[in-house]
């Protein structure tokens, strides 16, 4: 059976395996722990699954353990994750109380395994308060920011701080997510895994199904945006965008596709709002498709002619990258992680406003060569920068530079 | 597996590596221009590098318009085209080390400033990120034995791979010049005038599939010429 490492060097290129190989070549034996708060579910559960065999085949010992707590933590971190995100919200005292009892505890039953380990990868902040329970701690710590931390709510990050201070490292994704702190801040940005239901090939027969299934009709040009119904994706620009161009493409069809139940109170309202402007014109879907349809949304993604994300405020887009790897060019918001992302006029366009972007949708749909080009750009744009072995490669270089230290230059082979 | 120590050049070959830069966030930050001159006036060196030649090998397409951050940056996001103009004439090889180098750029800030009646700023969320780099060199188990092999090997290359031995070169190496220099050079005269011509070819002002493009014509005009 082909291993998980030959099924990238498929996709990615064997040279960039080769260099996992070369990475992990000094680190054999090591052991790396990583700690979050869950095993399925979201974005770091979707990379560990694919780090924690990686690092295995790679000869290096890894391990994933999971947070445990009551209710009361979750709720203390949730307010940390709003927190940090910006909301201006503080966490009563008594659950901060939990937030440490609860570090304490697991920090207890993971005494062994995280006193020995040669890392410890913990992330987001569930798990930061441990490190201060294991003193006789032997390896190195990392703390790894998977969200926005640039605008923080400082009386929460205030609080945090001191615990993700004494840590060896941190990584964020951006430079402008980061926060300053007394060690080498990494900025490692996210990536998606080519081989995930989300992005692999899948046949013409299912994207023709699918197609049908929501009434696409294929011989005429589709525009989408897939993201939550949030006020920052803009989902009522795009169709404002949609409306303008279509005056010039008669016959275009809009689908805009997002997430069902949220816990943002908000969706709700912005979704009526969206629906209420789609309303009466049939060649616009609002699609609200479940949390699991990811075959879905990499169908439609590969029905379209042309991707949006015409955010208002962004981290790093994933459905941008996402897109671009299924070789569509891609109109997205001039802000936040887009700019990195999104090679302007070489893998499609920046835009500022719903003008803006149905002027780019016109001339993309009118220009046939251009937009197939900037596809094909957009998917080795991917593959060069985006890829989940790219991620891997950067996580490989951080342990080894803690391990061996060292500070410029790591010369391997 | 080597940390921090110059890498030998065999003696026998030259052999084709690759490398990768990992970011490393300082945590400094500047919002107008006037910040901008006081972090640049006291930041660690490998940041001043990052910024000149980082870029190449950051997510980016072809060509940049500006060809350093600094330049950048005046013009996306202070929208000053006068600064951006002359921060992005600064030619990083025209300077013996980063010393110098960082001069160059307070004197051509402090010059606008001189001549600014409000210092520019940048929005909120487009402030200047100092940022320094780590850089990991790997072997691709290529070792070319003679100097022809060179015109089919170039155009093969990665532009990482490019980057390596012809930018990156150039802070390794006693005489601050390329690999491929350094080892033609070192092996006979025969080598001087490819090794002049190689020493025209500006490694700053081109993106690296367009260096990688000059290389392989430059090779391939020299070996495959019949002038070895």
């Amino acid at each position: 059976m082909r291993s998980m490492l030959e099924a990238y060097a498929e996709v990615a290129g064997a040279d960039v395996i080769d260099q996992l190989h070369q990475l992990a070549e000094p680190l054999r034996g090591k052991r790396v722990v990583h700690v979050n708060s869950t095993r399925i579910g979201g974005g770091v559960a979707e990379i560990l699954n694919k780090l924690v065999p990686a690092l295995e085949e790679l000869g290096i010992e890894s391990i994933w353990e999971v947070l445990t707590g009551e209710s009361d933590f979750y709720q203390c971190t949730k307010g940390f994750h709003n927190a940090i995100q910006g909301t201006a919200a503080d966490i009563p005292p008594a659950l901060l109380r939990v937030y440490e009892e609860t570090n304490a505890e697991n920090a207890e039953r993971l005494r062994p395994v995280l006193a020995e380990a040669d890392i410890v990868l913990i992330h987001d902040p569930q798990p930061a308060a441990l490190l201060r329970h294991i003193p006789e701690r032997r390896g190195k710590w990392i703390w790894r920011c998977h969200i926005d931390a640039s605008r923080p709510y400082r009386p929460v990050w205030r609080y945090l701080r001191k615990f993700v201070s004494e840590y060896d490292a941190s990584i964020f994704s951006l430079a402008a997510f980061a926060q300053p702190l007394p060690h080498n801040v990494y900025i490692i940005p996210p990536s998606i895994d080519p081989l995930t239901e989300k992005n692999m090939d899948l046949p013409e027969e299912e994207i023709a199904a699918v197609r049908e299934r929501f009434g696409i009709d294929p011989d005429r040009p589709m525009i989408l945006q897939v993201s939550r119904f949030d006020r920052f994706k803009d989902p009522l620009g795009v169709i404002a965008a949609y409306r303008e161009a279509r005056k010039f493409v008669p016959n275009l069809q809009l689908v805009l596709a997002g997430g069902g139940a949220t816990d943002d109170p908000e969706g709700d309202v912005v979704l009526t709002e969206v629906q209420q402007a789609a309303a009466g014109d049939a060649n616009i879907k609002v699609l609200l498709l479940p949390a699991d349809a990811h075959r879905t949304i990499n169908a439609l993604q590969r029905a379209a002619d042309i991707v949006l994300q015409k955010s208002l405020k962004e981290g790093f887009g994933l459905t941008v990258t996402e897109a671009m790897w299924k070789g569509k060019p891609v109109i997205g918001g001039n802000t936040g992680g887009i700019r990195l992302q999104l090679v302007n006029h070489e893998t499609g366009f920046l835009v500022n406003t719903p003008e803006g972007a149905a002027m780019r949708i016109r001339y993309l749909l009118f220009h046939q060569k251009q937009r197939l080009k900037m596809g094909r750009n957009a998917r080795e744009f991917v593959r060069e920068n985006f890829l989940v072995t790219r991620h891997m490669r950067e996580y490989l270089t951080l342990i080894l530079t803690l391990i061996h230290g060292g500070e410029e230059r790591i010369v391997l082979g | 597996m080597t940390v921090n120590q110059p890498e030998p050049i065999p003696e026998k070959g030259f052999a084709i590596k690759d490398c990768a830069l990992t970011a490393i966030a300082t945590g400094r930050r500047a919002q107008n221009l006037r910040e901008l001159r006081h972090i640049l006036q006291e930041i660690h060196p490998g940041s001043i590098y990052y910024h000149f030649w980082g870029g190449l090998l950051r997510p980016r397409y072809y060509d940049r318009e500006y060809k350093n951050d600094f330049a950048n940056w005046a013009a996306t996001s202070l929208h000053h085209q006068t600064l951006a103009e002359r921060l992005s004439v600064i030619d990083p090889n025209d300077y013996a080390d980063i010393e110098r180098l960082r001069e160059e750029l307070l004197d051509t800030i402090d010059d606008v400033l001189d001549a600014t009646e409000q210092v520019p700023w940048a929005v909120a969320d487009e402030q200047f990120h100092f940022m320094r780099s780590q850089i990991v060199v790997f072997s691709t188990h290529h070792l070319v034995a003679e100097p022809e092999q060179l015109k089919e090997v170039v155009p093969a290359m990665t532009i990482s791979s490019v980057f390596y031995h012809f930018i990156d070169a150039r802070s390794r190496t006693d005489a601050h010049v390329d690999d491929f220099r350094a080892w033609l050079g070192g092996m006979s005269p025969r080598y001087d005038d490819l090794c002049e011509r190689l020493a025209q070819v500006d490694p700053y002002f081109e993106s690296l599939p367009r260096l990688r493009e000059q290389l392989s014509e430059l090779f391939n005009d020299y070996f495959g010429g019949g002038a070895s």
